[in-house]
């Protein structure tokens, strides 16, 4: 059987999404994501628009905060801080990588 | 089918009350959840036990599970007779079928609705990691998932089916980054959308170069005279070696940036490659690199730690 190649999108911050697609493709409630929009887990394009839009790369942090509502049953405050934190997290583990980059091989372990 | 001890999983007695489930199963997600661990394997751990904390959660579903009765783990087992006839508002064929897609398809067929009344529901989505090389990231590649997801035959039975996808990664891809595969994933039912897959893309170790977002940075060892003195290098890049004039005097550590030479990014820009300077000496010397080290050390007035003197007089 020959297999046709699919198309792939970039969940960069060069792809925007509505609200409604957003929902849709993370499982969190439109309600939910305004709720983390306002703790300032997600960012709108444009905060007063009527239509709030959002960069792709947003799927990948409500992907997670939906995973982590199920999982541990977290309410929006408190997956608003854990979101802070695991994005704060992964800040730091990429400045960790850029240094270790810097040191001659052999000697970095990450 | 292949039998799961979902009680062991959790580490519970099999009578274990549904707040001991439910305890068990907090405290080894915060352990394993693969979203904040930082354990071995975390993700198939937890696989293992959210699919248990999923079946006993849920008294209909345990008291089922239960009345599949205690097997060896791993072992190969078919329901009992009755058993389909009791609790399986989905048809199932057990030989291709993993005990989560049986649970699964129990949730699928209850609710007041269910699959056979036409409740339109989305198909899964799931995240599939992808590990390609440094060239492959560098010129794009094509991949061929070879996925085995549940799906429903036209007679309503619930299997497993092969679900190859080939999917072109475009350069620019690293480390950390995500694609969606839209409507790829497992098949929305009564009109529902299909899932989608995410490619979770990591880069494999590369032997040369070490990866940070689109930079890259290799260690560029020098022979000692070649740092003293200046060289003219070749140093390979992804797109093909290149020659680098280093100036005389290089020091250890020192970075080169050869601007471009690194990954690509999505949409046209090009990261930078930093060869950074090491000084590396023959493991062995000939009795002539010998004498003229021996010479040059004689002749030179250069101290090599007048910096930690400075420092240690102060």
């Amino acid at each position: 059987m020959k297999l046709e190649l699919t198309e792939l999108s970039w969940l960069d911050e060069h792809q925007h999404l509505s609200l409604t697609d957003l929902a849709e493709l993370s499982g969190l409630s439109e309600v939910e994501i305004r709720e983390l929009t306002e703790y300032g887990v997600f960012v709108p394009m444009q905060p007063e628009a009527p239509m709030l839009t959002y960069t792709a790369y947003c799927v990948v942090i409500a992907r997670t905060a939906s995973r982590l509502r199920d999982d541990f049953e977290l309410d929006m405050g408190g997956l608003a801080v854990t979101l802070k934190l695991l994005g704060r997290v992964h800040e730091l583990e990429a400045r960790i990588r850029e240094l270790k980059a810097q040191l001659p091989a052999g000697t970095s372990q990450l | 089918m292949k039998y799961k001890d979902y009680y062991d999983a959790l580490g519970v007695k099999r009578d274990a009350s549904e707040a001991e489930i439910k305890t068990a199963y907090r405290k080894l997600a915060r352990k394993y959840h693969p979203d904040v661990s930082r354990e071995k394997e975390a993700e198939v751990h937890f696989k293992e036990i959210a699919e248990a904390y999923q079946t006993l959660k849920d008294k209909e579903k345990r008291a089922a599970y239960d009345q599949l009765g205690q097997q060896q783990a791993g072992q190969e087992f078919k329901p009992p007779p009755d058993w389909q006839q009791r609790y399986g508002e989905t048809n199932f064929s057990f030989d291709d079928l993993d005990l989560a897609d049986l649970f699964a398809g129990m949730r699928a067929g209850r609710g007041g609705g269910g699959r056979a009344q036409n409740m339109r529901m989305a198909g899964e989505d799931y995240e599939v990691p992808v590990e390609i090389t440094l060239a492959q990231a560098f010129n794009g590649t094509d991949i061929e998932l070879n996925l085995s997801l549940p799906e429903y035959d036209q007679a309503g039975r619930m299997h497993r089916t092969p679900h190859p996808v080939k999917a072109h990664i475009p350069k620019g891809a690293t480390a950390g980054q995500r694609l969606r595969v839209p409507g790829k994933g497992g098949k929305g039912m009564n009109g529902g959308r299909d899932g989608d897959l995410y490619l979770d893309i990591s880069l494999r170790p590369d032997p040369v170069f070490r990866v940070t977002g689109h930079d890259l940075y290799m260690d560029l060892p020098l022979a000692p005279w070649e740092a003293a003195l200046g060289a003219s290098v070749e140093v390979p890049t992804l797109g093909g070696a290149v020659r680098l004039k280093i100036p005389a005097g290089a020091r250890a550590g020192q970075q080169f940036r050869l601007s471009g030479k690194g990954l690509p990014r999505p949409r046209g820009s090009v990261g930078d490659l930093f060869a950074i300077v090491r000084i590396a000496v023959p493991d062995t010397l000939t009795e002539q690199e010998r004498d003229l080290f021996r010479r040059l050390s004689e002749v030179s007035t250069f101290d090599a730690r007048k910096a930690l003197q400075q420092e240690g007089a102060k």
